[in-house]
């Protein structure tokens, strides 16, 4: 008699759990973490019946090694624009051709056909900003506009100074004060960047990540930074400035991709459609604060976000922006030597 | 028919093989979960790295010259990684620092501890692992509250006038080092207690009564008893202190790599997993090294005072 109740109770604790998953599909989403509006997921859920989880991840080199690996379960990930080629060319993303959904109509026009992708065969427009400087105007009231903040930075920041340690990043913003290009293996060029490098060093304070809190509390003066947590810095302080770097600054953007392995293909192309809606794009950005190449989304998006000159690029700084590139392994090799040689 | 000693034989094949088909899954453990691993660092170690993170499977032996000798990328000469050695020796000195704060620190605790009577020695015991409740980045994080020029120390002295501007202790070799005291302090104190604990304070009354001087008796009677102990706590506050990540990190603010922050530049950004790998071997080495030299001059003087 035993195994009957045995039996008994694994169907009943089975019809428990597929009665508890109710929903008429699930949608399994590889993320960055704090990035991922949970009123939109609710929205997205309600509308499609769809059970939605979402995990994160930190840097785009562990969602790459992770999704290489297989077997994540994962049905959607969002790369960042520098490593969408290679989750193209490595074969780990399905085309699903967002460029011809229904809400494809919406995305801006410099959007619609970036080089990482051109023609929107697999990738949709997650979040875009910039990478520049950030100031406290209550300590330094001289013009920002510049990288030489971070690499010759004024005595007033001296040792009050934070840089993101993103390698790219400050690569990129090191070749540009010097005069280069990015992705650069020029050594005349290179040679410069690490003197620079080098000599600033002793003037920065710190190479963190939590920049909104220590800006916040004062630990900070100044950072090298992305828009998006400059705009919470400002909201929290309103001496806290967004600078766009005469030099030129990097631009980037992360994409919603659907991986080749994933189970729920239907659900997720629904969901990649779902976010290139103005309302719901407008929604992903109150959370997370970036700026979302979405066409007509600005009259949804909160109010401390419409004008806010982290958000919505100044004219006369827009031209100076640049979508950061991944630059070759050869080149990224080199880089990874002078990051040694900065950090040793 | 089989004679007794068959018979005994017998048994004890069998008994062997009992033993060993019980300890198999134990062994498999040790095996699969702590050996394979390892395994594939090393393997790791001699490959060639993809051009966006992963290995390629050909053979290189690139890594392991890579860790000890570095080609300069402006004039081409081939020289010692002086980038690596810096920061392999910053790791190492911090370790053996580390060591020694919490040996000054955990000493006195403990023998203050041992000292104290059964009931209440308990509750000090307790104390002290309280700490181990919380999460590794939480106690850090607590640290860096009470340092930050905003903080709990920097407010009461400017409050009470000692200081007209906050000291700058957070982002400095002081904080690291503050930070790894207070995190590894228990793990030096419990196993000295645990020695101490057994220690016969009548040997301690005798050295007194022989008209030996306080310090004679904690250098010629406590210390050589509760060595140890001493051994296990360093023991045990080297290694991890060796690889700590998270503190220096935190309070150091980011700026100076140490080994464990090398290592995850090339899993990460760096995209060189086989120099990752062949780091953390060399890093092992390192450890194994300086267990085997510390155990053996250990053992020597051991033998000197027994």
């Amino acid at each position: 008699m035993n195994w009957k109740t045995t039996a008994t109770a694994m169907g009943l604790a089975l019809l428990a759990s597929t009665g508890l998953a109710r929903a008429d599909g699930v949608l399994n989403i590889y993320n960055w973490g704090n990035y991922t509006s949970p009123d939109v997921i609710k929205k997205f859920e309600a509308k499609y019946n769809i059970k939605v989880t979402i995990t994160d991840y930190d840097s785009n080199d562990t969602a790459l090694a992770k999704v290489r690996q297989g077997g994540t379960g994962f049905d959607i990930a969002v790369p960042s624009q520098t490593y969408v080629p290679i989750w193209i060319k490595e074969g780990l993303v399905q085309e699903t051709d967002p460029g011809q959904m229904e809400n494809a109509k919406n995305i801006a026009p410099e959007w619609a056909n970036p080089d990482f992708d051109p023609g929107r065969k697999y990738t949709v427009p997650w979040a875009w900003g910039t990478i520049g400087v950030v100031v406290n105007t209550d300590a330094y009231k001289g013009p920002a506009n510049t990288w030489g903040i971070i690499f010759n930075t004024p005595d007033e920041l001296k040792g009050k100074t934070n840089v993101v340690p993103e390698m790219g990043d400050v690569m990129f913003a090191a070749i540009k004060y010097v005069g280069g290009q990015q992705c650069t293996n020029d050594k005349a060029v290179l040679k410069k960047v690490r003197d620079l490098l080098v000599a600033a060093k002793p003037n920065w304070i710190a190479m963190e990540y939590n920049t909104i809190e220590k800006m916040g509390a004062g630990d900070f003066k100044a950072t090298s930074d992305w828009n998006g947590s400059a705009l919470r810095q400002r909201l929290a302080n309103p001496a806290i400035h967004f600078n766009y770097p005469k030099e030129g600054y990097g631009l980037w953007s992360d994409n919603v991709v659907v991986l080749k392995e994933a189970k729920n293909v239907e659900n997720a192309k629904l969901f990649q459609n779902f976010i290139m809606d103005p309302e719901n794009a407008a929604g992903l950005s109150a959370f997370h604060r970036y700026a979302n190449a979405i066409t007509g989304s600005d009259k949804y998006m909160p109010a401390d976000m419409k004008d806010a000159p982290e958000v919505v690029i100044p004219a006369d700084a827009k031209p100076l922006g640049e979508l950061q590139q991944m630059c070759a392994p050869e080149t990224q090799e080199l880089y990874t030597k002078i990051w040694t040689e900065l950090q040793k | 028919m089989a004679t007794a000693e068959e018979v005994a034989k017998a048994a004890e094949r069998r008994d062997v093989r009992d033993r060993w088909l019980l300890s198999a899954p134990a062994l498999l453990v040790i095996l699969f979960a702590a050996t394979g691993p390892l395994l594939i660092v090393l393997v790791y170690s001699f490959l060639t790295p993809g051009a966006y993170g992963d290995v390629k499977w050909q053979f290189s032996a690139d890594a392991w010259t890579s860790v000890f000798l570095e080609r300069d990328i402006f004039d081409d000469t081939l020289s010692l990684a002086a980038a690596h050695v810096t920061i392999f020796w910053r790791s190492i000195k911090l370790a053996v620092v580390t060591t020694l704060a919490t040996l000054a620190l955990g000493f006195p605790t403990a023998y203050f501890m041992a000292t104290r009577s059964e009931k209440t020695r308990d509750l000090w015991l307790f104390l002290i692992t309280i700490p181990f409740w919380t999460n590794l980045l939480i106690r850090t994080f607590a640290v860096l509250q009470i340092i930050r020029n905003e903080g709990i120390v920097n407010t009461i002295l400017l409050k009470l006038g000692i200081v007209s501007a906050p000291i700058q202790i957070l982002y400095t070799d002081t904080a690291i080092l503050i930070g790894m005291a207070y995190v590894y302090l228990p793990l030096m104190v419990l196993p000295i207690y645990a020695s101490m604990e057994k220690l016969d304070f009548r040997l301690v009354e005798a050295g007194y009564d022989l008209y030996a001087t306080r310090f004679k008796v904690l250098r010629k009677i406590i210390f050589p008893l509760v060595k140890p102990g001493v051994i296990a706590g360093s023991i045990l506050v080297f290694i991890p202190a060796l690889g700590a990540y998270v503190t220096p990190s935190v309070l150091g603010g980011g700026k100076n790599m140490m080994l464990s922050n090398l290592i995850e530049l090339q899993f990460g950004q760096g995209r060189n997993w086989p120099l990752g790998s062949a780091l953390s071997i060399t890093v092992m080495i390192i450890v194994m090294a300086a267990l085997l030299a510390y155990v053996r001059n250990a053992g020597k003087s051991g033998v000197r005072h027994g």
